[in-house]
């Protein structure tokens, strides 16, 4: 057992965990934070994406114990005071979601791409989703949410 | 997963002494490629020691002629890396190429060499630029390094410390990656060096391998079409449903091909 401090969301939290305890795992059942998904056993589906010290990764291939002294951000830490995160909001406007099971995820990826990349091309975009799996959209709908992501996050929407 | 004890690693010493105290111990770093196979349980270490934190396996820097990459450097940071894309964008280019954005947050130069997968796209950059590996032991000229799929010279409790790349007059990377995982089906490195021409192939092949029939074509003409007709040996090269050996070898060639017209284009 291992003792593991993570900030998530911006609040400080300490549990034992088993060394073998992945990241997705400890948010999903020590911290009650079902929104990570678990999409599949093999690291490629993304739905698992948060942000570790700002960074875009796939907690199911990150030991919790790796991540000990980190800043960690799932889905529940984007919208402030009820208000959605542009990216949330770009998502849900331009239909980027079918039955959202993808979407905690890529939402997540499109965030710490547009850190990198406020203003991605078509052909960025597409790259920077690669590690993200969609079953519904065809992704057209995906592509458009980041365009537009990006813009309000730019501050040049409406 | 099995369980194993998990341990950061205070210094390259600790991390050896552990290495060598427990013989079912082993190094993680981004773990990319460890934890999906410890999640598979296809490894049952009964440690996981943990490098990526350390000093001496950080930095990038460029020291008469040549460039050092630390091996906990991560693949994002080789590809953003200024210093890198001046002294050899192909290899900042190959670096931002590799699997998705997320696996390049977490994975590392070392843990990609040291693993030698014979899809990975660090061994071919290696090879291609005919880099030195420096473990804790002694270095290694990258032609003794890679000995095939999945195997390198190193030895049990050796760790690598950095990669030293010779900056090459040109070079370019040409991949044509799965489409599913990422990894390269084919994917050739060629090198302009001091001492001449080197095409390195991964994907291919059961490990990384010099075509070097290729080289002493293109020293002659440093053209893509130098490689028409050019002999290829593809009798042990991977079939599979993806792809199969004749396939992969016209791939080879076509990787070559591209790579050297992209390097006229620099
Ligand atoms: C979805 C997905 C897609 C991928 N696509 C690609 C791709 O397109 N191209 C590609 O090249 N790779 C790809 N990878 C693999 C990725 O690049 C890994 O980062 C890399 O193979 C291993 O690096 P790591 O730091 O994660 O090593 P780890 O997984 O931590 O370790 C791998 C092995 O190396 C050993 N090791 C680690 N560091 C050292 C060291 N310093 N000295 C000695 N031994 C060491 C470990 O003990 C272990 O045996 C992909 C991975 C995933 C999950
Ligand atoms: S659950 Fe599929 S990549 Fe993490
Ligand atoms: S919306 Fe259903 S998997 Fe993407």
């Amino acid at each position: 057992m291992a003792k593991v401090t993570l900030t998530v969301n911006g609040v400080k939290h300490t549990r034992k965990v088993e060394d073998r305890a992945l990241l997705v795992n400890v948010l999903r059942e020590d911290l009650g934070l079902t929104g990570t998904h678990i999409g599949c056993d093999t690291s490629q589906c993304g739905c698992c994406t948060v942000t570790l010290d700002g960074r875009a990764v796939k907690s199911c291939s990150v030991l919790a114990v790796q991540a000990n002294g980190s800043k960690v951000t799932t889905i529940e830490g984007l919208a402030k005071n009820g208000k959605l995160h542009p990216v949330q909001r770009a998502f849900a406007e331009c239909h980027g979601l079918q039955c959202g099971f993808c979407t905690p995820g890529m939402i997540m990826a499109t965030v710490g791409m547009l850190k990198d990349n406020p203003n991605p091309t078509e052909d960025e975009i597409i790259h920077g989703l690669e590690g993200n799996l969609c079953r519904c959209t065809g992704y057209i709908n995906i592509i458009k949410a980041v365009k537009k992501s990006a813009k309000l996050m730019r501050g040049r929407a409406r | 997963m099995y369980q194993f004890n998990y341990v950061k690693a205070k210094s390259l010493k600790e991390a050896g002494r552990l290495l060598a105290s427990h013989g079912e111990a082993k190094l993680v770093a981004g773990g990319m490629t460890l934890i999906p196979t410890l999640k598979m349980r296809l490894a049952r270490p009964s440690h996981l020691v943990d490098i990526t934190q350390l000093a001496e396996l950080q930095g990038i820097k460029l020291k008469a002629g040549r460039l050092e990459v630390g091996a906990a450097t991560r693949h994002h940071q080789v590809a953003a890396s200024a210093v890198v894309r001046k002294a050899i964008p192909a290899l900042a280019q190959l670096a931002s190429v590799i699997g998705d954005p997320q696996v390049r947050n977490r994975g590392t130069l070392g843990g990609s060499v040291a693993n030698n997968d014979p899809a990975a796209d660090y061994p071919a950059a290696v090879l291609g630029l005919g880099a030195t590996i420096v473990t804790t032991q002694r270095e290694i000229a990258a032609d003794d390094f890679f000995q095939g799929m999945f195997a390198t010279a190193l030895k049990d409790g050796e760790i690598i410390v950095r990669v030293v790349f010779p900056v090459a007059k040109r070079a370019a990377y040409a991949k044509f990656a799965h489409p599913a995982s990422g990894y390269a089906m084919t994917a050739v490195f060629v090198a302009q060096t001091g001492d001449g021409v080197r095409v390195a192939v991964t994907g291919a092949g059961p490990g990384v391998f010099r075509w070097k029939k290729a080289e002493a074509a293109l020293a002659k003409s440093p053209k893509a079409a130098a490689l028409d007709g050019v002999a290829l040996d593809s009798s042990g090269f991977n079939s599979d449903i993806h792809a199969d050996a004749a396939y992969r070898a016209n791939l080879v060639r076509v990787m070559a091909k591209r790579a050297v017209a992209k390097l006229g284009r620099k």
